[in-house]
């Protein structure tokens, strides 16, 4: 704790944050509210008529709009932004790992501007991290000091048609926290360090179109470049390493051979998707490449992304008191469909079953059900030597989300799980936040990984298990 | 024995005429329904919500809402109390900024809730058993911005003055809800609700709502300030509408999710 403290001295010394502070907290301050006049509680006795409100006397006289809360707008274009410090750490000691999960200042300024066919919109992230201190920016990855989330701009070329063009964040399909149709860049490093939610899902430079009709509503997207997941790679979260048998971190950093000749190595992907009476039915394709890392080069011993392709479907809607959803898809590993090349991912089902409920006021609990499995398991196993530890044909894996919210929704506290009885491994990541005010957060939590074995996914992750803690301030116009 | 005919009748009717007022309860129930919540065949608000605590804490919201009543256009029955959907479009506090939350409101079943989150592009479904919970942490619920289904309640005039039917409204299911019953001022020419008042289990006040101002807009009555004051916690919310606009054209494939994902400028100026 003191060593936490100890960091966020070291910000308000480095005077990032103040100087934000001082330069926004004046000219912008929302908090200005007047309050209520008193002696608007009625105490007269429970049966006693009300005075009638004003308006209802004079009949049919409209009055005077009160234009005293008008205010002055004089920008061109929305303005949001807000500034964060974040800081967590690791709760074990590992050799390969930092003491310091997280530590970072972040100013997210977000410009949009709409007019009623066009518009566009720009969303970058300004940060100065402690971590992993590079100052050279690459966009792809997000890495060094500017981490551009969106830069977009979109338009409808005819009533049924909507068109996007450029950065985005791109989101579809029915798992809470789990992926199957959904093959869109994550940022794994954030979410399991204990970033906001948000920064799970990394940008996507695309083309999006997408047609809406009667019959049925269709996404078509295509990136001429091939975009992978911002893998775990041993810098923030160390992990298993099957090739040396261990546990590995910064000593050996993941540099994987990455498809990048734009317009060959490209991504696309599209979603038919239709809402009958409530209950929202849609069917996935997807043709690219696996997002992570999913084998190996023998040649030149580096892990690659081969090939993939994905069909789903999907159906949500509402079930007995609450939600309930189910996804299905066939991820297609075309470079090894027979299994037996052990260094290449093979093909797999993937089936997921969820329902959330409220169950009381301000409680809700959502459970899921998915099963990742591998075909060809039988090749598989008679490819790869006896000296690697082999996959089961079958990965389950079980989540609980819990979200209760106290203080008229100002407190929020929530514990979402993942627990994988095949892996004998799980993942808990409890949260709690609360909104000093309108323009005021804090949060803090933790990732708790842990499993019976250092080589399954979340048992890998052992010496990742960290608390964070972050406040941030909002600003708008 | 026609004498006791009409002695009954008579005992009957003044016991149940009692206040003789010229409209069934029922009657005065949809108009209030109606009054409240379907004017017009669809309508468009800016709202903004401030939202006080017993510390004198202050917390703002400022959203639109659009919303549009479920019913075949060509027929425009004024007096429809059907199905409704709703599109609220969030602008204050700024960490909600641009989020969007819709509702088909459905009067025989569990309603229809979304949320979309721009910032994850992600498009929730809502479990909607609960309807009498905070809405965006203020002292409305859901039920007091979309309606409570009037099935739900029993009615039962208390009393009519000059300008007001005053309702005793009690849960057909005890239990179900955290008031044991409410009483509701209506008055009688627009049958707007100015005053509701709730009850506990034991019998007291623990919540109250009044309408603070009223405009005829396009010739409907609409409450354009109102407040609900949580007696309990000493929290009060007032509510206030601008910009209100009736029959304003809107499609109904505004509420679906292309316009979650895209915000549907026109209606929302």
């Amino acid at each position: 704790m003191r060593r936490i403290i100890g960091s966020l001295n070291r910000y308000f010394k480095n005077g990032i944050i103040l100087f934000l502070f001082l330069t926004f907290s004046n000219s912008l301050n929302a908090q200005t509210a007047p309050t209520l006049p008193k002696g608007l509680l009625d105490n007269k006795s429970t049966n006693a008529s009300p005075a009638l409100p004003p308006g209802l006397k004079n009949n049919g006289v409209s009055k005077e709009p009160d234009d005293s809360s008008a205010a002055p707008m004089p920008l061109p274009f929305d303005l949001t932004a807000f500034c964060e410090l974040r800081t967590g750490r690791r709760l074990h000691q590992g050799p390969n790992e930092q003491s310091t999960s997280l530590s970072e200042s972040r100013l997210q300024i977000e410009i949009e501007r709409q007019w009623t066919n066009i518009g566009f919109k720009l969303t970058s992230d300004f940060i100065y991290d402690t971590v992993l201190s590079r100052n050279r920016i690459r966009l792809d990855s997000g890495e060094g000091w500017l981490d551009l989330r969106e830069a977009n701009i979109y338009f409808s070329p005819a009533e049924f048609i909507d068109v996007k063009i450029g950065r985005q964040i791109m989101t579809w399909g029915t798992g809470d926290m789990i992926f199957i149709n959904d093959l869109f860049s994550k940022d794994w490093n954030s979410y399991l360090i204990g970033r906001d939610n948000e920064y799970l899902k990394a940008p996507t430079d695309a083309f999006k179109i997408s047609f809406f009709n009667t019959v049925a509503n269709i996404d078509i997207y295509y990136t001429p470049y091939f975009m992978p997941d911002r893998y775990i790679d041993g810098r923030r979260i160390s992990y298993w390493n099957n090739f040396s048998d261990q546990r590995a971190g910064r000593n050996m950093i993941i540099r994987p051979d990455q498809p990048s000749t734009g317009f060959k190595d490209d991504e696309t992907g599209f979603r038919v998707f239709k809402n009958i009476k409530g209950y929202e039915l849609a069917l996935y394709g997807y043709a690219g490449f696996w997002k992570s890392p999913a084998g190996t080069d023998i040649t030149s011993n580096k892990p690659i992304f081969p090939d993939l392709n994905v069909l789903g479907a999907s159906l949500r809607g509402k079930f007995l008191n609450g939600i309930a959803n189910i996804e299905f898809g066939y991820y297609d590993s075309h470079n090894d469909r027979s299994g037996k090349d052990p260094f290449i991912r093979n093909s797999e089902i993937r089936l997921l079953l969820g329902y959330e409920e409220e169950v009381s006021n301000d409680f809700t609990i959502g459970i899921q059900y998915y099963i990742e499995n591998m075909r060809r398991h039988d090749n598989y196993r008679s490819g790869i030597s006896n000296d690697y530890h082999r996959r089961k044909d079958t990965r389950q894996l079980l989540t609980l989300r819990l979200t209760k919210l106290l203080l008229k929704q100002n407190l929020s506290l929530s514990l979402f799980s993942y627990f994988s009885p095949t892996d004998s491994d799980f993942c808990l990541r409890p949260r709690i936040s609360y909104k000093i005010s309108d323009i005021w957060t804090v949060e803090t939590g933790g990732n708790i990984f842990y499993g019976r074995h250092n080589y399954t996914f979340w048992g890998q992750f052992d010496k990742n298990t960290n608390i964070f803690f972050s406040i941030r301030r909002y600003f708008s116009y | 024995m026609r004498l006791i005919t009409f002695i009954i009748l008579m005992t009957v009717l003044s016991i149940t005429g009692i206040p003789a007022s010229a409209l069934t309860v029922d009657e005065i129930v949809n108009k209030s329904n109606q009054s409240a919540y379907y004017k017009g065949r669809d309508g468009s608000a800016q709202v903004s919500m401030t939202i006080n605590d017993s510390q004198q804490r202050t917390r703002k919201r400022k959203f639109n809402i659009l919303r549009l009543d479920v019913q075949d256009k060509k027929t425009n029955d004024e007096s429809y109390c059907g199905d409704q959907k709703y599109y609220v479009y969030f602008q204050l506090p700024a960490d909600v900024n641009k989020m969007v939350f819709m509702v088909w409101k459905h009067l025989s079943s569990d309603d229809d809730r979304w949320l979309y989150l721009p910032a994850l592009d992600l498009v929730k479904r809502i479990s909607s058993k609960e309807k009498r919970t905070s809405f965006v942490g203020s002292d409305f619920f859901y039920e007091d911005v979309s309606g409570r289904n009037i099935n739900d309640d029993t009615h039962e005039l208390i009393k009519e003055d000059e300008n007001f039917f005053t309702l005793k409204n009690t849960p057909k299911k005890s239990g179900s809800v955290e008031f044991s019953s409410y009483t509701a001022w209506i008055h009688k020419e627009t049958f707007l609700a100015v005053k509701i008042e709730y009850f506990d289990s034991k019998g007291e006040k623990y919540r109250e709502y009044k309408a603070l101002n009223v405009e005829y807009i396009q010739d409907y009555p609409t409450v354009t300030k109102a407040k609900m004051n949580d007696l309990r916690t000493g929290s009060e919310t007032v509510l206030e509408y601008s910009n209100v606009k009736y029959n304003i054209d809107l499609p109904e494939n505004i509420f679906t999710e292309r316009y979650l994902r895209r915000a549907p400028l026109k209606y929302l100026k």
